[in-house]
């Protein structure tokens, strides 16, 4: 099977709900693209779980160094981007 | 009276009490269910026993998480971790108190844990194993870890008070109180305390069958027997009670307020490793009478370790009757009905006994056909004894030589 060639923010909000979960008090829906992920209620561990399931279902590792640097989706998928399809 | 003085003998009292028994989920239920001696031990349904010889436990039924607890709470916690904090959220609901009326600093958390989140911990290592380690939940740093109950309720209700985990086996039931109302006398204003422990699942059944004391009976009416000539081992279980401690001052403030009854007395020993020394069983039980300022005549029930094991259950029958002389005090196990639960039970023991001071009735024992008359117990068997209970003693034994006690008793202002 080949690997997905983007990573689309549904994508993101799919493997965020999956991988961490969601509740009542913070909703996924919307434009989340520059709301940081600690606003989102998710928290460094949840991240990298999240950057856990993307290696797994993209193949792309984004190491813990990158993702400290990392505060919003967007800058996530910017970064998983850049790797997926080169510029 | 200077203000550390006071603080020193803070009275310590109980105003919430939240429990998950596999007999009943929540406080009302348990109560009800163990007055009418209505076990919860039966068939394990969590997991596939064909390949083991150990078949029966104590399962707490109709737990549903999501009913209780926000999504992002799931994949991060295993289920003993989700029992403690819904048994959380009912003790401080009980005791009338949200967590932002009390400074958040004067708010402590002490729980104990013996297996920690055992089931989760499984289910990552085989991801481990079989897939690799891409694979493992980043929440399985903390999720398995003895001490993450009291970090999730620390995080959940924004205490920042004092925060402790005690690991010694069943004793850390009392413990945990114990170490609580230390902090309490210290001045923190409140406490959630307690244990809740589970541990069923392959893994963790591997571990359970060697003990050594798990009843090779799968007669769920006949594996459990303390105190009786058939005596052969116990059956384990799940759950345990989380309990909200309050300084007196700090419930006096908020009256009317339930108070259940209070902390008298606690203390632990440890056996002696020099054989033919007497255990610390009865050492701990005058250690906390003598703590509460009381005599043995103060004490209307002794809440039993029941270990279910001959040599066991003697040793804690010349206990009770070196202190109490023969058939000196009513004693009984309720949890003849739920199995023995590690630091749980200890925390359900504290439960029931605060429940029998609260409502003047002594819960049954159940099971017990042929009580080994050698014991000289007065046992309470089979149906709940109604009297005032002015005072309650709980005894606990912990594998490896823990021993601790409480008194708790009716609470005059």
């Amino acid at each position: 099977m080949s690997k997905p060639t983007q990573l689309t923010i549904d994508d993101l909000k799919k493997i965020m709900r999956e991988c961490a979960g969601e509740d009542d008090a913070v909703s996924l829906e919307g434009d989340i693209l520059d709301t940081s992920f600690l606003d989102l209620g998710y928290d460094s561990l949840a991240l990298l779980e999240t950057a856990a399931l993307v290696k797994r279902q993209y193949g792309v590792t984004v190491s813990d160094e990158d993702l400290h640097g990392i505060e919003t989706p967007r800058a996530f998928l910017t970064k998983v981007n850049s790797v997926l399809a080169p510029v | 009276m200077s203000t550390t003085t006071s603080t020193e003998k803070a009275r310590t009292v109980v105003t919430g009490i939240g429990l998950c028994a596999p007999n009943g989920l929540g406080p009302t239920a348990y109560w009800k269910n163990t007055l009418r001696g209505q076990s919860g031990i039966g068939p394990i349904t969590r997991f596939d026993t064909s390949k083991y010889w150990s078949k029966i436990a104590g399962e707490v039924p109709g737990f549903e998480p999501a009913e209780h607890l926000q999504g992002r709470l799931l994949p991060q916690t295993d289920h003993m971790t989700r029992l403690a904090l819904v048994a959380t959220d009912w003790a401080l609901w009980g005791a009338g108190l949200r967590s932002t009326d009390v400074p958040e600093y004067d708010m402590a958390v002490v729980t104990a844990a013996t297996a920690g989140g055992y089931e989760f911990g499984q289910r990552e290592m085989q991801k481990l194993w079989q897939q690799g380690p891409d694979f493992v939940s980043a929440y399985q740093s903390f999720a398995w870890f003895y001490a993450v109950n009291t970090g999730q309720i620390s995080i959940r209700h924004g205490m920042r008070g004092p925060g402790a985990v005690l690991v010694t086996e069943q004793a850390g039931g009392l413990d945990a109180v114990g170490h609580a109302r230390r902090q309490l006398r210290k001045g923190v204003r409140m406490a959630l305390t307690g244990g809740i422990d589970s541990s069923l699942c392959p893994w963790a059944w591997v571990a359970h069958q060697v003990s050594g004391s798990l009843s090779r009976s799968n007669d769920a009416r006949k594996a459990y027997l303390p105190f009786d000539e058939d005596a052969n081992g116990y059956v384990t279980g799940e759950g345990g009670a989380i309990f909200v401690l309050e300084t007196a001052d700090s419930a006096a403030q908020r009256y009317p307020v339930r108070v259940y009854g209070e902390i008298a007395g606690y203390a632990a020993t440890f056996d002696s490793r020099v054989p033919g020394r007497e255990p610390g069983l009865r050492r701990a039980a005058e250690l906390a009478l003598a703590d509460a300022g009381m005599s043995t005549k103060d004490i209307d029930v002794v809440f039993a370790d029941a270990a279910g094991t001959p040599e066991l259950d003697k040793a804690e029958a010349e206990a009770i009757n070196g202190l109490f002389g023969p058939h000196g005090v009513p004693v009984t196990a309720p949890k003849t009905m739920t199995g023995r639960l590690f630091a749980g039970g200890a925390s359900l023991d504290l439960a029931s006994a605060l429940l029998s001071v609260w409502d003047g009735v002594i819960p049954p024992t159940v099971n017990i056909r042929h009580p080994n008359k050698d014991y000289e117990l007065d046992l309470v068997l089979d149906d709940p004894r109604h009297q005032r209970v002015r005072a309650a003693l709980v005894l606990a034994r912990g594998r490896g030589g823990y021993n601790s006690a409480i008194v708790v008793c009716e609470y005059n202002r």
